[in-house]
């Protein structure tokens, strides 16, 4: 079956009424098409709808109107195949770390020898074989998050949500991360969604930035970032796609 | 000085003062009546077989308070422990229960004694199996459903407050995260809310015993208890005999500490995870 996008986004729209009976519109009429394999960033100014969206996507809310196709199909509830990644890691704390891993094929009800072989494979690809019988609690933050990277990749998703993944952690751990992220990704070709706070960081990443404005939550603008990786900061072509997009969230 | 050893010699500095106080106190006023001499006291526990004022020995009293609170303990447990849960998953039977059982929950265990009496008289395991009469019996009348009740009203309100806050608390991103994942209601249930509310739910467990322990006097004052540690004091008391009452006073703290320190260690074992 050959489709040209993965997921479409059709006229999405999401409004939440608030407790003084306002209407927040949190998204309007948004379209988007991702091409498989596509590394799409979403940046924005807080309350935009960006964590709205993938929330949809994922299954954990649902639009006032308009719809998602993913795979050529209406999506309606959420699928194993689309993953995600949440900014406080969400680890369960009481589980080991490999064990945090194996989790999705748990529920899938892969037998427990075949998923702790998964497990182990996706410990050795965030490089912390070391760990496997740690808990949470013993771990920074920046590896807490790589464990909950190979959770979602353990599950084999065709699409990996992620929402500010890398948010809490300093600039340090945060660029190693990215570059772990684009060799995982480069390696086991999923088609990505991640929304960031920075600007740095999704030219650094993306294939495509998506731009968004609040009040409400709608595109503004999809930005194609045709750059080599592994792209280099100090490249002038990188600092005029960073001023452009931060003067385009200035103004919205 | 390992950490160890000097936590272990400081747990003991005022305990020792305590008894020193007391063998003071105990000398200087000279009067049984109001404080008895510690040896005397020491005395009950090195004769502690002995059968006391007629209600037998002291390991005997030790064991038929001990059932009585597992039993009481045990009823309590199985109907708070899911109640709670179950008002900590859906908010619509928290609504439902929530406002009757904070109304009940400052009402004292002994307030309950006279309903409880009218509703279930002198009936006990004994009459309920219809054991015939002999020593059996007698065992077996010690454990009085107004008793089993008195002390279940005493487990009820902490576990159940423990399970449904432990549940209802949980955060909503592990809830999310394994949604993502692909869990069903069920594996959310059991392998995400009940894992999670864990140590709340232990901790909840843990005051519902200590409660229970504490309600044991109350349920042994009923009419138609013949022992056991709350019935011996009250009886001692009867009787002027104030070193037994510190006697039974000591084997219900100690035995009542001991039941707690299961918890600890079940909370060492069990929830290392926490990280504290
Ligand atoms: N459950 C909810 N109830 C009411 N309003 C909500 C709810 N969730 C989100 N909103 C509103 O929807 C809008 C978009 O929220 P969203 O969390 O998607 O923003 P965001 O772009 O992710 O912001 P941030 O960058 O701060 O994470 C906000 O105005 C927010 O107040
Ligand atoms: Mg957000």
């Amino acid at each position: 079956m050959t489709q040209e996008y993965i997921i479409s986004l059709k006229n999405l729209c999401k409004s939440y009424n608030t407790k003084e009976n306002l209407t927040v519109e949190a998204l309007k009429d948004i379209n988007l098409d991702v091409k498989e394999n596509d590394f799409i960033c979403i940046v924005g100014p807080s309350g935009c709808g960006k964590s709205t969206m993938l929330r949809i996507i994922a299954g954990l809310e649902t639009a006032t109107e308009g719809k998602i196709i993913y795979e050529g199909r209406e999506l309606q509830k959420p699928t194993k195949d689309i993953g995600m990644v949440f900014q406080d890691y969400s680890l369960l704390p009481w589980r080991t770390v490999l064990d945090n891993i194996a989790l999705g094929l748990e529920f899938k009800g892969v037998s427990k020898n075949k998923r702790l072989d998964i497990a182990s494979r996706y410990l050795e690809l965030i490089d912390m074989t070391r760990f496997g019988k740690a808990y949470p609690y013993e771990l920074s933050g920046g590896m807490q998050q790589r464990v909950a990277i190979a959770r979602a990749l353990a599950n084999d998703p065709h699409v990996l949500l992620m929402d500010e993944p890398f948010g809490a952690l300093d600039a340090h751990t945060r660029i190693l991360l990215q570059k772990e992220l684009l060799r995982i990704w480069e390696r086991n070709k999923k088609t990505i969604m991640f929304v960031t706070h920075s600007v740095d960081e999704s030219v650094y990443l993306a294939d495509k930035v998506i731009v968004m404005s609040r009040n409400p939550g709608e595109i503004k603008e999809i930005i194609n970032i045709d750059m080599e990786r592994p792209r280099d900061r100090g490249d002038i072509k990188y600092a005029t796609m960073t001023s452009k997009i931060l003067k385009m969230l200035e103004v919205s | 000085m390992s950490k160890a050893i000097r936590n272990t010699i400081t747990s003991f500095i005022v305990p020792i003062l305590f008894i020193f106080t007391w063998a003071i106190f105990a000398t200087k006023l000279n009067n049984p009546m109001i404080l008895p001499q510690i040896n005397q006291v020491l005395n009950n526990f090195v004769h502690a077989t002995d059968d006391f004022i007629g209600l037998g020995s002291i390991p005997r009293n030790i064991i038929v308070s001990l059932i009585r609170v597992l039993l009481g303990y045990c009823v309590g447990v199985i109907i708070a422990l899911p109640l709670g849960i179950f008002m900590g998953y859906k908010e619509s039977i928290s609504n439902l229960f929530s406002k009757f059982i904070n109304t009940l929950r400052p009402v004292p265990a002994l307030s309950w004694v006279p309903l409880v009496l009218a509703w279930f008289g002198l009936a006990s395991l004994a009459t309920f199996f219809g054991v015939p009469y002999g020593p059996k019996q007698v065992f077996f009348d010690n454990f009085k459903f107004a008793m089993i009740f008195i002390i279940g009203m005493g487990t009820f309100f902490p576990v159940v407050s423990g399970a449904a806050f432990g549940v209802k608390n949980v955060p909503k991103t592990l809830i999310e995260s394994a949604k993502v994942l692909g869990a069903s209601n069920r594996d959310i249930f059991f392998k995400i809310l009940i894992p999670a509310a864990g140590p709340n739910i232990i901790n909840g467990l843990r005051g519902g015993l200590g409660s229970a322990w504490g309600c044991l006097v109350a349920a042994e004052m009923l009419p138609g208890s013949l022992s056991g540690l709350g019935y011996l004091i009250t009886h001692a008391y009867e009787l002027a005999r104030t070193d037994l009452v510190v006697t039974g006073i000591i084997c219900i703290g100690v035995v009542g500490a001991l039941l707690d320190y299961i918890f600890v260690v079940v909370e060492k074992r069990r929830f290392s995870w926490l990280g504290r």
